[in-house]
């Protein structure tokens, strides 16, 4: 558990809208999702995923709709509008940017020790 | 797509937050079961795992709270927690709840009176279909009167008006059976109705078509209160034959209820056709071109017309008919104006008073809203604790603020509410009002929903205004410091901001004072004014010889019989009669010429003068003067040469001088030679605040009238109850016709109708002055009172130190103080500036008046110790021991 990183301010839409591309999610799968792509890599309070997910929904970028789930349990389920999709390749395009960059930045070697 | 969904949650979280939370909550609970049946999988028994997703899942309320500010909060979920948090703080201090709540209503229902009354009396305009395209005609300087043919002319010659008719206010006896009573009413051109597109309650209006020549159409038309108070709502009326001045008359029908006719003031008891009007008034104006009487005219505007072109129009009418009658002054400078009052004659005085009562309102409201703004800043310093503790907890400024706003406009709905149902009665109770007895003056000033929007709208806009102050405070707010040095940390700063609002209210009050003590000192001045004649005393029946059926002859003997029977009253000392008096309700003007002028065209008039048609001894009765020549006697009859007693105005304008006018002579229009044999003063004769105008008096056998003022004055001025000569004077004349409808009273209360308008702005001022006056109390009080509790603690040491009571007052109050001379200072200056508009309103209202600067200090120097007495007290009876003791 110890070598979870925290989370980046901001991330977590980029990682809902990762998770929920690949298909449609509720929630509890959502959190799953994103655990699995990042090998759980990544310290996420699982409560914190909602005002994510309704924020979302409200900017028009998911859209909700009742089913059931694989357990057999009534769940929200969540996917990307064609909004959703352009937001989502812009910020993958953007972060690969600022993550290329940073890294970049950051293997530069010192001119002196 | 996007904007659907969230203004689909977003209308479900204004308007349905209980389905949404409904569903979140599902939302959540289906997650920690998802997670539960993954960790029992994993070997935990059901309970256990549902213990430990819930764990897990984190605060579950934090994140429900994090939703609702995701999808952008829950509006009505969070001002009802506001609104019950303000009535809550609300009720923790009762005194200044009550006390802002009362100035609020006071300070609002003045507003809305005012704004009532300009509403009903500008802004609306008439009650009739299509009021928007009505307009009335004026021409030159003048009141845009009309003659008969003048009218008939812009009739038929316009192509503006869809139809154009005229009216003007009558009086005439009613007989319905029972005697001749007074009534009054229009008489109006057949299409009146059918020009304005009103529809009859009852029965039908006359026509047009109904006009066939003079005396054609003996028709009446009763309005709507009339015939409910006079016929019990009978509607077997239509039909009925009654005498209107002794000539029989059919009413024809019953106007609807609101129709008022086409004067705002006026309320009529009946309407009936212009081309009768020779047997009401006796001599026909039908075809007098010259006469330009009293008809107004009014017309709907064809569509697409501008008001200008159709000025265009008429003034082209105007040119052609100046053309035609060389003789007649032609009609100049047409303008279009809104109907209703009078034109611009009352309409423009109107308004510039109402504009102005309308400001000083405003400017009490902003007192007031100053006043509750600095007391909303201090209870919010006091409660700077609290605010610093809410923000140290995590609560955001604009959930404070916006907290503070819904206390602030709590209050001021509250009391606009209050005053507005003060303020609805009160309008209610003037619209029935009737300032002159005998006369149908009225002003239906209703509140509609007009009133109602603009006093809730003043009312939520002083709420902002006044919760808006403490705002700098909080945002500038530290927590840390605060709770750390207590709430007098602040205390610096803030003065300064409450200072400005109580030197502005304090300077509003001071204006208000001063304009209605100038205002008072010019009515009480022009009660002892000089008009040229001395009302004290006296008393007037007033009545016209038409309504009993005098014509001819009959009238001056008549007349003459009158006034006999009024000198035998015991205790009686002078009786005269006039066909109207000065300053009464109506005054004829005519031209008259230099004795040398040999064309008698109007052009060429020397001047137009006021003309009163009096009995020998008028002017001993009326207490005039003669500062040449004699009295008229009864030897100057229709025989004997024309002779008239003129003004010295007259004098100067008409004769060339003062001295010499005795024996000169002029002439009239129609080039009758008159010889001055007397001169009075200058007087008043249509207002009170006019300059000297000219005057002629010409003997009654001379210039006959049907019109009858009996003028009675008692022998010593207390030698007798008024009423009861009054009442005498009635018995005789009943003696002589038991027909005769007359009415009685004291030429001071005959008055009335000329003191109206600086009476009425009196007691506006007034009444707005005591306002300001209580607003600016409670203002010093307030930050007197404030000042005093937070220096309690230096005020015990100052005494303690042995200070004296005058320097600890110095210490507590000295500020209040300053602000209170330096407030009134500005206040009167601007009050001296502001009283030159109310000169043209209140006789002889001048700020040059050492009485009018001493009573502004007075009051002012009242009003500050009045508001700052307990402060005062409570600074004085400072305990240091128990003060120290407390710390």
């Amino acid at each position: 558990m110890t070598d979870q990183a925290q989370l980046l301010p901001g991330t977590l839409d980029l990682l809902i809208l990762r998770a929920v591309s690949l298909g449609p999610l509720h929630g509890y799968g959502i959190l799953l999702r994103i655990g699995q792509i990042s090998d759980n890599a990544l310290l996420i309070e699982q409560g914190a995923l909602y005002p994510g997910l309704f924020r979302l929904v409200r900017q028009g970028l998911l859209k909700a709709s009742w089913g059931t789930s694989e357990n057999n349990r009534r769940a929200k389920f969540y996917e990307l509008t064609v909004a959703g999709r352009k937001r989502l390749s812009e910020e993958t395009a953007s972060w690969n940017r600022l993550a290329t960059a940073i890294a970049a930045a950051l293997s530069q070697q010192p001119e002196e020790a | 797509m996007r904007t659907l969904d969230s203004l689909r949650m977003l209308i479900a979280s204004t308007f349905r937050p209980a389905d949404l939370r409904a569903e979140m909550e599902e939302e959540l609970r289906s997650h920690i079961a998802h997670r539960s049946d993954d960790l029992e999988r994993s070997g935990l028994s059901r309970t256990e795992a549902e213990r430990r997703a819930r764990i897990e899942f984190g605060g579950r309320e934090k994140y429900k709270e994090e939703i609702h500010r995701a999808i952008g909060g829950n509006l009505i979920e969070t001002c009802a927690q506001d609104m019950l948090f303000s009535l809550r703080q609300l009720r923790k201090s009762p005194g200044f709840t009550i006390a802002a709540m009362l100035t609020l209503a006071l300070a609002i229902g003045a507003n809305a009176v005012v704004f009532g009354m300009l509403n009903a009396l500008i802004l609306r305009p008439l009650d009739v279909p299509q009021a928007e395209s009505l307009y009335g005609i004026e021409h030159g300087s003048d009141y845009g009167y009309l003659s008969y043919p003048d009218y008939v002319d812009l009739r038929d010659r316009n192509r503006s008006f869809e139809s154009l008719a005229v009216f003007t206010a009558t009086q005439a006896g009613l007989d319905t059976g029972k005697g001749p009573s007074r009534v009054f009413g229009y008489q109006a051109s057949g299409n009146y109705f059918d020009t304005l597109g009103i529809q009859p309650f009852l029965g039908r209006f006359f026509h047009g078509s109904d006009e066939h020549g003079v005396n054609s159409a003996p028709y009446i038309v009763l309005s709507y209160a009339y015939w409910h108070s006079h016929f019990q709502d009978d509607r077997g009326v239509v039909g009925r034959i009654v005498q209107l001045n002794k000539h029989p008359f059919t009413i024809v029908g019953v106007a609807p209820p609101g129709f008022r006719g086409t004067l705002l003031l006026f309320a009529p008891d009946f309407f009936m056709p212009a081309v009768n009007q020779a047997q009401l008034d006796g001599e026909n104006y039908l075809n007098a071109r010259g006469s330009r009487g009293l008809l107004e005219a009014v017309g709907h505007l064809k569509p697409g017309v501008p008001p200008s072109q159709a000025a265009d129009d008429l003034n082209s009418i105007g040119s052609y008919l100046a053309k035609t009658y060389p003789n007649v002054d032609g009609l100049k400078s047409f303008t279009l104006a809104r109907p209703g009052l009078y034109g611009d004659l009352v309409g423009r005085p109107a308004r510039a008073f109402l504009a102005g009562l309308m400001l000083l309102a405003g400017l009490i409201l902003l007192a007031a809203c100053a006043n509750l703004g600095s007391l909303f800043a201090a209870r919010a310093g006091d409660r700077s604790r609290e605010v610093a503790l809410r923000l140290a907890l995590g609560s955001s400024r604009i959930r404070i603020l916006r907290q503070l706003l819904t206390e602030s406009v709590l209050l001021s709905l509250a009391g606009g509410t209050v005053g507005l149902a003060v303020s609805i009665a009160l309008l209610r109770r003037l619209s029935v009002w009737e300032p002159f007895p005998g006369f149908p003056f009225s002003a239906p000033v209703t509140p509609d929903a007009r009133v109602y929007c603009v006093a809730l709208a003043l009312a939520l806009l002083s709420g902002l205004f006044f919760g808006i102050v403490p705002v700098r405070q909080v945002f500038e707010a530290n927590p840390y410091e605060i709770v750390k040095a207590g709430s007098s940390a602040m205390l610096g700063r803030r003065v300064t901001a409450r200072d400005m609002l109580l030197v502005l209210q304090i300077a509003i009050c001071a204006v208000l004072v001063t304009s209605s003590i100038v205002a008072v000192r010019g009515l009480m001045r022009s009660l002892h004014g000089n008009f040229g004649f001395e009302p004290r005393n006296a008393i007037l029946a007033d009545t016209d010889l038409k309504m009993a059926g005098y014509w001819g002859e009959r009238v001056p003997a008549m007349q003459r019989r009158m006034i006999e029977a009024m000198e035998t009253i015991p205790g009686v000392a002078q009786v005269g009669s006039a066909n109207s008096t000065p300053l009464g309700a109506v005054q004829v003007k005519q031209i008259v010429f230099n004795d040398e002028t040999r064309d008698l065209r109007q052009s060429n008039a020397s001047a137009t003068t006021f003309w009163y048609g009096v009995s020998p001894n008028y002017f001993q009765a009326a207490g005039t003067s003669l500062l040449a020549g004699r009295d008229f006697s009864w030897h100057d009859d229709k025989d004997a040469p024309r002779v008239a007693i003129v003004n010295r105005e007259f004098a100067s304008e008409v004769l060339g001088s003062v001295a010499g006018a005795v024996g000169r002579h002029f002439k009239m229009p129609d080039g009758t030679r008159v010889e001055v044999v007397g001169l009075v003063g200058d007087g008043k004769y249509v207002s009170l605040t006019e300059d000297p105008q000219a005057a002629m008096f010409l003997p009654m056998l001379q210039s006959p009238s049907s019109q009858t003022f009996l003028l009675v004055r008692p022998k010593s001025d207390l030698s007798r109850d008024p009423q009861q000569l009054a009442a005498a004077m009635r018995s005789k004349l009943r003696e002589l016709d038991a027909e005769l409808p007359c009415e009685t009273e004291t030429w001071v209360d005959a008055l009335d109708a000329v003191m109206f308008p600086p009476r009425l702005a009196t007691v506006s001022l007034g009444i707005l002055g005591m306002m300001g006056a209580m607003v600016a109390i409670t203002g010093i009080f307030g930050m007197a009172a404030y000042s005093v509790s937070k220096r309690l603690k230096e005020l015990g040491i100052r005494i303690a130190l042995g200070a004296k009571r005058a320097e600890v007052l110095q210490a507590a109050l000295g500020r209040p103080f300053k602000l209170l001379v330096f407030g009134s200072a500005a206040g009167l200056v601007l009050g001296l500036l502001a009283t030159r508009v109310l000169a043209s309103i209140v006789y002889q209202a001048t700020p040059r008046d050492p009485v009018v600067m001493a009573g502004v200090v007075v009051a002012m120097s009242i009003l500050g110790l009045v508001a700052t007495w307990i402060p005062a007290q409570r600074a004085l009876s400072v305990n240091p021991l128990i003060l120290l003791r407390e710390e």
